[in-house]
């Protein structure tokens, strides 16, 4: 039996590694040349409490069990995830009116520990934030991660286990036949295949059209954001929401798990042809930074070290879309906006233990070598020094910073090469180079210099992230 | 981890850490410099434009030909050399130093400390400009690395944005290259760099600066395809109507150097304006035993200045390690009307020293006044992005706080 999974981003790399415990073939496709550079890139990075989507929907099922499951699977996935909690803001009797609303539907999900707190309370843990607030709903089991790192951890250890990765790759056609899946067809080439899972985040619809499965429509909802530089560290301590409207849970003001603060994002929906539109704009910058400002007057846009923007995938059904169809051997992992970071652990597992045995009748086979740790990438802010000096005498170049902003060394950089990454954005996420305040200022050109070394190519051919994203022309003089 | 004793560490390797370290070392003190980088110059390696040293050497010198001098003087000293060695973290109490490097982590005990860690340029992203992520965006000191030491050119037709001095320099250099320089834009209606860069780098090879424009803007997808430039109005606010496209390949952008203090601002006072530690006529910071120099301390016009302070900070922070008793604070200087960037802060009034301000604003010309009493006279145009240089002994006007102004001249 064959199985492939369409998408590398969360929910792709979290199924695939679920399945990768299990004695079968397993392959992950991705058009893009690494993984996690879709929806999962750009978003707020939040494992949600679980208590905000109406109860019996598929997001309220999922997002409180996968929110359980993400300290078992960082500890052994070794990547950042810290339940720093989280408040929802009041500002009037009307929001805490709706406070008491979002306790109860938390109830009704299965969130039970919510608590409603005065404003002395909240002055006592966020005392940054806007004097007119009067109550809060205090969430303590939510938190933050990096959803990249957390894509990229689940599919290194899937790939220990056998998962085989394609990038670069694009599904063009899906065959089917007698209504059951037989082969895929991509750019590169066909297969044989059993099982299709289609994890494509906002093209999920147009592979989903491809099998002649049952038909939704996938709309790209851009979301903007702006990150604050570290000296803002400690301005929040937690996820601080305002009261949610109906369209949105609104801009939040959050710590991110490096020690930044993110602010965003607002909500504006695209024609559906613009599922690659990641610009981001003057207005949505201008509302994010009033609305963020309006709940810790501290923000300061000085701090400002970068802005950008994700794609939410929204649906017309305005629930994720989980499941087989009726094309046999065809599953549906769509429309997974927020909380989809927090629900993939657990419709992984669902996907894997529910829809295989109970609807393709497939049952199978647990591994008995499975091993699910894999071990992040040696960075100082996780090393005492005295280990990271033991580490830099095996290997001098863990001596060799690159990255000024953020402790980068060279060591780190080698290893994020030997371990997939191909371009200035695959070192960024896999190691925080870069991602600092000079914006690469300092270690950029180092940075192509160690990729067209490590990878043997020459300077002009290190790209930024995608094909035409070219950083250096060619020789001044030969 | 090894430990070592040292008398005076010097954290930076530029002008001024080069200048400091061989005046430490020739007081007869032990002196370790640390540079993070392959090798000790700085910016100075990539700043092949002359210009430099016309007042310290009194010649007009490259950056590498100054640098060579300083090394010179510095192979004739007992000082210590440690390249591709970063600092971590600095422990105030027990004035420990702990470092990194490829031969693993070192602890220093220091006697004195000598902070240059000169400025990092601001990016593009910092400025928050909307529009897409694209490749080809490069700061100009970027650029100017990749042109003038990797060998390398970043494009085909270029923008420069801001008219900071390295901006300035690199349009001209990329022209000279064989880059379409399409132009400089500057938002301010002022340049932002020295009149004499814009004269010989723009004026003599036809490349058009626009004052009072700014970048709306960004377009491509992977590599930059073009631009959107509007002109602004007197709130730096972009005016409707007026953008217009530039199909370029390459940003390079010349925005503001920012002082890099990140080892020492969370326990020495810092002063918001010059983005820097608060410091005397000494190169002295908050804490005794802490000195600065260069462009940390504050952004300067010329690495003479630098070199300059290096010199004087290297000197008081050998005498500190000797054990000297070093004198105390007299006078404080306080801002007044048009003091933007100020240095020193506070004097001993027992040395002559130099005394650098910026005008917040262009005057025709203008006076200088302590407590009220004028010092002395420009009588010239006065703009923000060039230093005012005051050589000062003890004036008859100084008191424990002194105000300093700076007032147009009708």
């Amino acid at each position: 039996m064959k199985i492939y999974i369409i998408g590398a981003g969360i929910s792709g790399s979290l199924i695939a590694r679920e399945l990768s415990k299990y004695e079968v073939e397993v392959h992950l496709i991705e058009k893009n040349p690494d993984v996690g550079w879709g929806v999962t890139k750009a978003n707020s990075a939040i494992i949600h409490g679980g208590y905000d989507d109406p109860p019996g929907t598929v997001r309220a099922q999922f997002s409180s069990i996968g929110n359980k499951m993400y300290d078992q699977l960082s500890k052994e996935l070794d990547f950042d995830f810290k339940r720093i909690g989280s408040y929802v803001v009041a500002f009037n009797e009307n929001e805490v009116l709706y406070l008491k609303e979002l306790k109860e539907r938390g109830r009704k999900n299965g969130v039970t520990n919510l608590e409603i707190v005065d404003v002395k309370e909240l002055k006592t843990k966020e005392p940054n934030i806007n004097e007119n607030a009067i109550a809060a709903l205090w969430c303590p089991d939510a938190g933050i991660t990096e959803p990249w790192e957390v894509a990229i951890a689940a599919i290194e250890n899937a790939r220990k286990n056998g998962l085989i990765l394609h990038l670069s790759e694009k599904v063009v056609d899906i065959v089917v036949e007698k209504g059951k899946v037989k082969r895929l067809v991509t750019n590169k080439g066909e297969y044989k295949a059993d099982i299709v899972i289609n994890a494509a985040g906002l093209f999920a619809d147009e592979i989903a059209r491809m099998a002649g499965a049952e038909g939704f429509k996938i709309y790209p909802r851009k979301g903007e954001y702006i990150l604050l530089d570290k000296k803002l560290n400690g301005l929040v301590n937690s996820v601080i929401f305002p009261t949610p409207t109906k369209t949105s849970k609104g801009v939040l003001v959050l710590p991110t798990v490096d020690g930044g603060i993110l602010i965003g994002p607002n909500a504006v929906d695209l024609p559906v042809e613009e599922k690659s539109n990641l610009s981001t704009t003057k207005e949505g910058l201008t509302e994010i930074y009033g609305r963020a400002k309006h709940l810790v007057p501290g923000i300061d846009l000085s701090y400002t070290i970068k802005t950008f923007s994700g794609l939410r995938p929204e649906n017309n059904r305005k629930d994720f879309i989980i499941g087989a169809t009726k094309i046999w051997g065809f599953i549906n992992v769509a429309g997974i906006r927020s909380p989809g970071l927090t629900a993939a652990p657990a419709f992984a597992k669902y996907i894997v233990e529910k829809i295989f045995p109970e609807n393709l009748k497939v049952n199978l086979v647990k591994k008995k070598e499975f091993n699910p740790y894999r071990k992040r990438i040696p960075n100082m802010s996780y090393f005492n020094l005295e280990k990271w000096d033991k580490l830099v005498k095996k290997d001098p170049k863990y001596g060799k910073l690159v990255c000024f902003c953020n402790n980068v060394t060279e060591g780190e950089i080698v290893e994020a090469i030997k371990r997939g990454a191909r371009t200035v954005d695959g070192v960024k996420f896999r190691t925080r180079a870069s991602f600092g305040r000079c914006q690469g200022g300092f270690c950029g050109l180092k940075i192509i210099e160690i990729l067209a070394r490590e990878l043997g190519i020459s300077v002009e051919e290190v790209k930024q992230n995608y094909r035409n994203s070219w950083i250096i022309d060619g020789k001044v003089r030969i | 981890m090894r430990k070592e004793k040292v008398d005076v560490l010097v954290i930076g390797g530029g002008a001024a850490g080069l200048a400091a370290a061989i005046e430490s070392a020739n007081h007869g003190v032990k002196t370790i410099l640390l540079e993070r980088e392959r090798k000790t110059g700085g910016v100075l390696n990539q700043c092949i434009h002359n210009g430099f040293g016309l007042h310290v050497f009194k010649q007009e010198l490259t950056g590498p030909e100054f640098m060579e001098l300083l090394w010179e003087e510095l192979s004739k000293t007992s000082a210590i050399v440690k390249s591709d060695s970063t600092v971590l973290k600095i422990a105030p109490e027990s004035k420990e130093v702990t470092v990194l490097s490829r031969e693993g982590v070192v602890i220093y005990q220091v006697k004195s400390l000598i902070v240059s860690t000169g400025a990092r340029e601001r990016s593009l992203n910092n400025l928050g400009i909307p529009g897409a992520r694209v490749a080809g965006v490069f700061t100009a000191g970027v650029v100017q690395k990749m042109v003038n030491i990797y060998n390398r050119l970043p494009g085909h037709n270029v923008l420069i944005v801001g008219s900071g001095d390295i901006g300035l320099i690199m349009a001209r250099r990329l022209k000279i290259e064989g880059m379409n320089v399409v132009g400089v834009v500057e938002i301010m209606p002022e340049p932002g760099g020295l009149i004499r860069n814009v004269v010989q780098c723009l004026e003599d090879f036809d490349i058009p600066l626009w004052l009072s424009h700014t970048v709306t803007e960004i377009h491509g997808t992977g590599r930059l395809e073009g631009v959107t430039v509007a002109k602004v109005d007197g709130e730096l606010k972009p005016i409707l109507g007026t953008e217009k496209f530039l199909k370029v390949d390459t940003l390079v952008t010349s925005v503001g150097l920012i002082p890099q203090n990140g080892l020492i601002e969370n326990f020495v006072e810092m002063d918001p304006i010059n983005r820097g530690p608060v410091i005397d006529d000494l190169m002295r910071t908050s804490v005794e035993w802490i000195f600065a120099a260069g462009n940390n301390v504050a952004v300067h016009d010329l690495v003479d200045f630098v070199y300059e302070e290096g010199k004087i900070a290297g000197k008081y922070a050998a005498l500190y390690a000797l054990g000297e008793k070093l004198p105390g604070v007299k006078y404080n200087f306080k801002r007044g009307n048009n003091v933007g960037v100020m240095l020193p802060h506070r004097v001993t009034g027992e040395i002559p020293f130099k005394m650098y301000i910026r005008s917040k604003k262009i005057l025709k010309s203008c006076e200088v006044k302590f407590n009220g009493k004028r010092f002395r006279i420009f009588n010239w145009k006065i703009r923000p992005s060039e230093m005012l240089d005051l050589h000062l002994n003890k004036f008859d006007a100084f008191s424990e706080t002194t105000n300093v102004e700076v007032n147009e001249l009708e």
